[in-house]
């Protein structure tokens, strides 16, 4: 055997960064993404905000309810629709091919996913929060609500994006992802209680919102913005935030345990 | 059948009875071969003879179903990441589309290997400086080609493949690619190259392997491949307006006495050795 020196490779840290930095690069360069991803839900509230200007009783207007509605499909909109048609795309046209040969520790590049997605993510909301205040005068929440909202906003973007990268593993590319997971996003976010009170949606829709992560994070972020008299409108006339966690919670498990069994560098039709 | 010979433990790649079957069809079919550390070897073969799965079987990214194989001493099927940094790899397909410029793929790209070359000296290595803060979709195909290359060769790998890289080059793009691989060469970079370009590997090669039919034909330097430099050479001219040709283990001296025959000059007067390009495709053939 012929000793090859081993040249010592760069510390995971330093790669991660690298693929942060990427990631960040390749969504906020791509217009597609910042339109359909971060601008979709500013255009939703804006639109609902100036349409549906009614009270919802208790001097609460639809768009403090709205507000809780669309941070929850911006929040689906960066982590499970973006994971599922980018990592698509990039399965699709050789990008993660092109990785797996190189070694780059694999960890890094899920690390630049997560960064991305927690980066769109806090703009998505800060942007959303800001049109509300300033032109539909929402009620900002307050104390322990910011709690609330930090671990909703945090344990429900840790489960779309799971899926998002489970489910890409589906799709043939970039496109037949799109046409797959944007209908069934928007589907969710009409069942879920985003664009009308989840109060008016039949109950067996309810039921049927009830099994996806959509419905239980725009129902702890409506604890957020929405003054607790308004819990009794809820299926369960509560907010049921310990409920909340658990689905969620549930749903990182199953959607890490798909990402584990079904991930894959390369397209299928190139084994 | 020769009794098999083990693993050549100094060779940069050295493979014993690859066997890749998809279904009930073997797409690699018994290959032996080795590459020499610091050689450029040729793999020629027609689409379907197995060429791209063996060199993805020893990029490490298909499992193989039966054989040895080592590539720089190591199992492609337990390579790790410090074996990996050891490859560069521009794959047949190659990278994908990105919002990021050539400069900063190829410095993301340096960031995952221990040694890197640098990002600028690489994308001059290539001719792309002037492209070095265009976006990789805006090149054209040479363009893009050419970043797949030094994409492929910034983490300054001690063995580089190369699947088909010239695909889609104009004549100057080619040649220009040419005078690049020589001089990795000429530091020292062994290189697998497989090319559909029989010029390509005759001007490249050190040596040249035939796969057909999931097995190695014959291994040869370009001049010699399919006994080539043996072969008889053919004369062919012109007779009462007849097209005449012999082979001939002695050309010169069927051309004097031939010449004798005429007045003058001989009419259409030529004088032939098989190509590569003939031997291989009558080693494809015969094989088939």
């Amino acid at each position: 055997m012929t000793a090859t020196t081993e040249r010592r490779l760069p510390p995971v840290a330093a790669v991660c960064r690298t693929r942060a930095g990427v990631e960040l690069k390749e969504f906020f360069r791509q217009r597609e993404s910042v339109v359909f991803t971060l601008m979709f839900p500013v255009i939703l509230l804006l639109v609902f905000g100036a349409v549906l200007d009614y009270d919802l009783g208790s001097g609460v207007s639809f768009t403090q309810y709205f507000v809780a509605g669309v941070i929850a499909a911006g929040i689906l909109g960066a982590s499970l629709q973006n994971m599922a048609i980018g990592i698509a795309t990039e399965r699709s046209d050789g990008t993660l091919k092109g990785l797996a040969g190189t070694p780059m520790p694999k960890s890094a590049y899920f690390v630049g996913k997560v960064v991305q997605v927690l980066v769109v993510t806090v703009a998505i909301i800060v942007i959303l929060l800001a049109i509300g205040v300033a032109i539909y005068g929402i009620h900002l929440p307050s104390g322990r609500d910011w709690l609330t909202f930090a671990w909703v906003a945090a344990l429900g973007s840790a489960a779309c994006t799971l899926l998002g990268i489970a489910v890409s593993s589906l799709a043939r590319n970039g496109r037949s992802a799109s046409a797959t997971v944007t209908p069934i996003a928007l589907v969710l976010e009409f069942i879920s209680g985003v664009f009308f009170q989840f109060s008016q949606v039949p109950t067996w829709l309810q039921t049927i919102a009830s099994f996806f992560p959509l419905k239980w994070m725009a129902q702890g972020l409506r604890s957020v913005f929405l003054p607790d008299a308004l819990a009794a409108d809820e299926p369960a006339g509560s907010w049921e935030l310990g409920r909340v966690a658990l689905v969620l919670g549930i749903w990182c498990i199953v959607g890490l345990a798909l990402c584990v069994r079904t991930f894959r560098w390369q397209d299928r039709t190139d084994r | 059948m020769q009794p098999a010979t083990p693993l050549d433990p100094d060779a940069a790649i050295s493979v014993r009875g690859l066997v890749k079957r998809y279904g009930d069809s073997a797409a690699v079919d018994g290959l032996d071969l080795d590459i020499r550390r610091g050689e450029i070897f040729a793999l020629l073969g027609p689409n379907g003879a197995g060429k791209t799965t063996t060199v993805e079987i020893l990029e490490g990214y298909r499992e193989r179903d039966g054989g040895d194989v080592r590539v720089l001493g190591v199992d492609p099927a337990d390579g790790g990441r410090q074996w990996k940094a050891d490859l560069g790899i521009v794959l047949q397909s190659g990278a994908g589309d990105s919002q990021l410029t050539c400069l900063e793929l190829l410095r993301a790209q340096a960031a995952y290997f221990p040694d890197p070359r640098d990002p600028a000296e690489v994308l001059d290595l290539v001719g792309l400086t002037e492209k070095a803060g265009a976006r990789g979709r805006t090149l054209s195909g040479g363009q893009r080609r050419r970043l797949d290359v030094a994409l492929g060769i910034v983490g300054r790998p001690r063995l580089l493949f190369l699947d088909e890289p010239t695909t889609g080059f104009d004549p100057e793009a080619r040649r220009q690619f040419w005078s690049l691989i020589r001089s990795l060469r000429d530091l020292g970079t062994t290189m697998l190259l497989t090319t559909h370009y029989l010029d390509e590997a005759e001007e490249l090669a050190d040596r040249v392997g035939v796969i057909a039919r999931g097995r190695l034909v014959e291994v040869a330097v370009p001049a010699e491949l399919g006994g080539r430099g043996r072969a008889p050479a053919v004369v062919s001219w012109t007779d009462n307006g007849v097209r005449r040709t012999a082979e001939t283990a002695t050309p010169t001296a069927f051309v004097r006495e031939l010449s004798g025959s005429f007045p003058g000059e001989v009419p259409d007067l030529a004088v032939a050795r098989p190509t590569l390009e003939d031997v291989y495709l009558r080693m494809i053939g015969e094989s088939a």
